[in-house]
């Protein structure tokens, strides 16, 4: 087990460097970023240069890379335009787009993993045809269709909620936000669910738990669902980072300053530091998550043994 | 196990509880406050694109807030466009060249720290320096000295400019290198704002809560998110706030802003959606406004290349200008938020200040049958094609540039003699400008830093101006805008700024398309909204109730 870690996060290396290099590289062929500061006009060239010098802009970019990535296991991420520091802008958007991702995984969970059961069993019946219904409903619309329907609804026809979100995004104004991003993959939960479970009401364990005698609930949930979550796990897994760094539209819909509000800007802005920064950063919660995922399974099934 | 069973059972139920409360507890009100005065705004606001110095801030969104917190010599009337005395008490000058100001004693930064002369010519030094990397330094370039500190190439070889003296508490003087008429007008900018000292010796804490002269304090700025400004009880102006304060958010997105204002959530929105333009007149009848800024876009061209350079290239250009149906365009996809384009300049200056409606004649009037004449005259478009280069990042530029394309395909009865040529961003879109890339006319959008002719004139057609990016040169132009320059009697100088736009006209440098409005919607809670010249709400004038 602990060899398997150590393995693991060996292997993580040429990733984080393999990916944060190709982000670095995109975010350069977009071109000079300083043309865009001055406005409709062209920036002096003395400033122009200067502001270059200060941003390291001026070396190739294979000399810019080594640097950053020099400076970024040091801890420093840079500065934005703005003359913000990266970091400044990290500690206040990744708490955001984490509360907003909670939000969502926990609508996944409760939502999605209920329903899969639910439907799992009573497979065939009208209530397993009108939730896979809906599901396919869910997972054809786009989420910005979701998202503007459901702010135009509840935020200005029936006033239920603030169509926006406040600076301090606390998780009560993110109920709505967080059940849009987790639509489409709540969906899939409920999908990957059902068909798990009913895969494996037929198996022999099942079979042998309801001979023991065993009370209903139990073999349902000891038994019956810890078997079926593996997939569900792994799908929520890779979820978790597709949710933090796929919340651009959420995010702008409902005008929340988390991580996608700043890609979005750094990406606008053509500002290298910020991008990259927070592009490292989720690489990093992918690779992590996926680690997790994969030591969940033993716990779930204890028949996985990693070597 | 059991236990364990039950612990995860709980969760679910508290996650859940906790979910059913949360949604119930939404739509709470936050404004509060009542009496005449004293209540506070919210309006829309965007993350400004670089620190929120006088002399760095170049875009409309930072421009806002130092509008709030800062007086400058002069101001601009909110109405007029006229500028005006603040802080000013008198500019004197004999030869347009040597001016000493006199400012008025009694002015106070929000600190306490009164406003001298030296508050000034701080501050101008500081903006003009190439050390600190200001946006805005050029606006110092009349000065003397400033090649100096701010010098092409290479390190500067002073920090202060020599053109400025502190000659008094209140007295200083201006040497500036050439004869410029006008530039007491320019002082209305931003960026010739003062600055108290603590802005030069604790420069970090001042950014994250600048402190100015202004109507309005900031009291609590959350970068990124928003910025709370309050009425200041001690400013000494006349044009104190009528409202309590501004709390200004930051929106990524306009349309979330406008369902904000539809929802009560926000009472100002300066930006609406092009989307929402055909319902605004609905949604909010009388609370639309829709008023002339100081802003025109045009369609200039590469004159470095030497297809768009030839003799017989204006008649080209003519042809095409003639070829465009601004007032078709103006009123479908802009809903009447732009107004045809008949000079070069803006009618927010007014005839008084140099405006003149159908300068441009029939070279801006839609008449295919004419166009095909001239292009054809003109030796044909080069190329066979007109590529209509813009950034498709912001604004909505694909609509009017693929409408302006389709407008001359059917003039010049080819379906391929326009297309459009979209850039992803609006920083390589500069990029491709500044390096002398294009081929053929591209998006040029000028909003105006002073409401003079001369703004609209000499930075985008004098011979290597900082915005002339078509690299257009004519010497009669610049003959005339020199003598203008030089010209001390106002009325004179703008009579000779109209012939030079003449010689703009007589050659077509650049299509003028449409003039551009400032829109804007409020809640029912606010009167006397009014935008500016330049696009801007006038905050300090609102009434809330």
């Amino acid at each position: 087990m602990g060899r398997y870690v150590i393995r693991r996060l060996l292997q993580m290396i040429p990733v984080f460097i393999g990916a944060t290099l190709l982000i670095f590289l995109m975010v350069n062929v977009m071109g000079d970023p300083i043309a865009g500061l001055c406005g409709e006009r062209q920036c002096d060239p003395a400033t122009a240069a200067q502001l270059k010098r200060e941003f390291g802009l001026d070396k190739p970019v294979w000399q810019q890379y080594l640097t950053y990535m020099g400076n970024v296991f040091t801890g420093d991420f840079g500065t934005a335009f703005t003359g913000q520091k990266v970091t400044e802008l990290m500690s206040t958007a990744f708490p955001v787009t984490i509360r907003l991702t909670v939000v969502a995984i926990v609508f996944e969970v409760v939502i999605g993993i209920t329903l899969g059961v639910l439907t799992g069993l009573k497979r065939g019946r009208p209530i397993d045809t009108t939730v896979l219904l809906l599901t396919l409903v869910v997972i054809s619309v786009p989420t910005f269709v979701t998202g503007l329907l459901l702010q135009l609804l509840l935020g200005v026809e029936w006033g239920w909620i603030k169509p926006s979100v406040s600076p301090e995004a606390t998780f009560s104004e993110l109920i709505v936000p967080g059940l849009v991003l987790a639509s489409v993959s709540l969906a899939y939960v409920t999908r990957l669910t059902r068909t798990s479970i009913a895969e494996n009401r037929r198996s022999d364990y099942v079979r042998t738990a309801v001979a023991k005698g065993l009370p209903r609930h139990r073999v349902i949930i000891r038994h019956l669902l810890r078997n079926s979550l593996i997939p569900v796990v792994t799908f929520i897994g890779t979820d978790i980072g597709a949710l933090m760094g796929g919340a651009i539209v959420t995010e702008r819909i409902f005008n929340i300053h988390g991580v996608g509000y700043q890609l979005y800007q750094g990406i606008v802005r053509q500002n290298t530091q910020t991008v990259v920064g927070f592009v490292t950063v989720l690489v990093l919660v992918f690779l992590i998550a996926n680690l997790l995922v994969d030591l969940l399974y033993a716990v779930l099934d204890p028949r996985i043994r990693y070597a | 196990m059991r236990g364990a069973t039950h612990a995860k059972w709980a969760a679910c139920a508290a996650a859940v509880a906790l979910a059913a409360t949360a949604c119930g507890g939404g739509g709470s009100s936050d404004s509060g406050g009542g009496g005449d005065g004293s209540s506070v705004l919210s309006a829309s606001w965007g993350d400004p694109q670089n620190p929120l110095e006088p002399a760095n801030t170049n875009e409309v969104q930072g421009g806002k807030v130092l509008d709030m917190v800062f007086r400058g010599l002069k101001r601009y009337d909110p109405k007029t466009g006229k500028a005006e005395d603040m802080l000013a008490d008198k500019i004197d000058t004999t030869d347009s060249q040597n001016f000493t100001v006199t400012i008025k004693s009694g002015w106070k930064f929000s600190n306490g720290e009164a406003v001298t002369a030296k508050s000034f010519v701080d501050a101008w030094n500081y903006g003009a320096s190439l050390k600190n990397n200001q946006k805005n330094a050029y606006f110092f370039g009349y000065i003397e000295g400033y090649d100096k500190v701010h010098p092409d190439s290479g390190s500067q070889s002073a920090t202060t400019l020599t053109g400025l003296k502190v000659t008094g508490t209140d007295t200083f003087t201006i040497k500036l290198t050439q004869k410029f008429s006008t530039f007491p007008d320019t002082l209305g900018y931003a960026a010739y704002s003062p600055l108290p000292s603590t802005f030069f010796s604790d420069h970090a804490a001042w950014l994250k809560k600048p402190v100015g002269n202004g109507p309005y304090t900031i009291s609590s700025y959350t970068k990124g998110s928003q910025m709370k400004l309050v009425k200041w009880d001690g400013y000494t102006g006349t044009d104190k706030a009528e409202n309590g304060g501004v709390t200004l958010k930051v929106y990524t997105d306009n349309n979330t802003a406008y369902t904000d204002l539809m929802a009560g959530n926000l009472d100002l929105v300066d930006d609406i959606p092009a989307s929402q333009l055909k319902n605004v007149k609905s949604d909010l009848g009388s609370r639309y406004i829709n008023t002339p800024a100081g802003i025109i876009q045009t369609l200039a061209f590469p004159y470095y290349d030497k297809n768009w350079n030839k003799s017989g290239s204006e008649k080209v250009r003519t042809g095409l200008s003639m070829a465009i149906n601004r007032d078709q365009i103006t009123n479908t996809i802009f809903q009447k938020t732009r107004t045809p384009a008949t000079d070069w300049t803006s009618p927010v200056l007014g005839t008084e200040g140099g405006f003149q409606d159908g300068l441009c004649g029939d070279a801006c009037k839609y008449n295919p049958t004419e166009a095909k004449k001239l292009v054809q005259e003109g030796g044909g478009i080069p190329g066979g094609q007109v590529k209509i280069t813009y950034n498709a990042d912001t604004g909505s530029h694909k609509e009017w540039v693929d409408a302006v394309c389709n407008s001359i395909n059917n003039a010049l009865g080819n379906d391929k003699a326009c297309v459009g040529n979209p850039v992803g961003t609006f920083a390589d879109f500069r990029n491709q400008i500044g390096q002398h890339k294009m081929t053929g006319p591209f998006r040029a959008g000028w909003q105006m830093d002073y409401p003079l002719i001369q703004n609209f004139l000499q930075p985008l057609y004098y011979t290597n101006a900082s915005s002339n990016d078509g690299q257009w040169s004519n010497k009669d132009f610049d003959k005339l805008v020199d003598q203008a320059n030089a010209e001390t009697d106002t009325s004179k100088a703008i009579k000779l700024f109209q012939q030079a736009e003449g010689v703009v006209r007589d050659n077509m440098a650049a299509i003028p398309l449409w003039y551009q409005n400032g829109s804007a919607g409020y809640s029912d809670r606010l009167s006397n909204v009014a935008l500016n010249p330049f696009s801007v709400p006038v905050y300090n004038e609102i009434k809330v109730s």
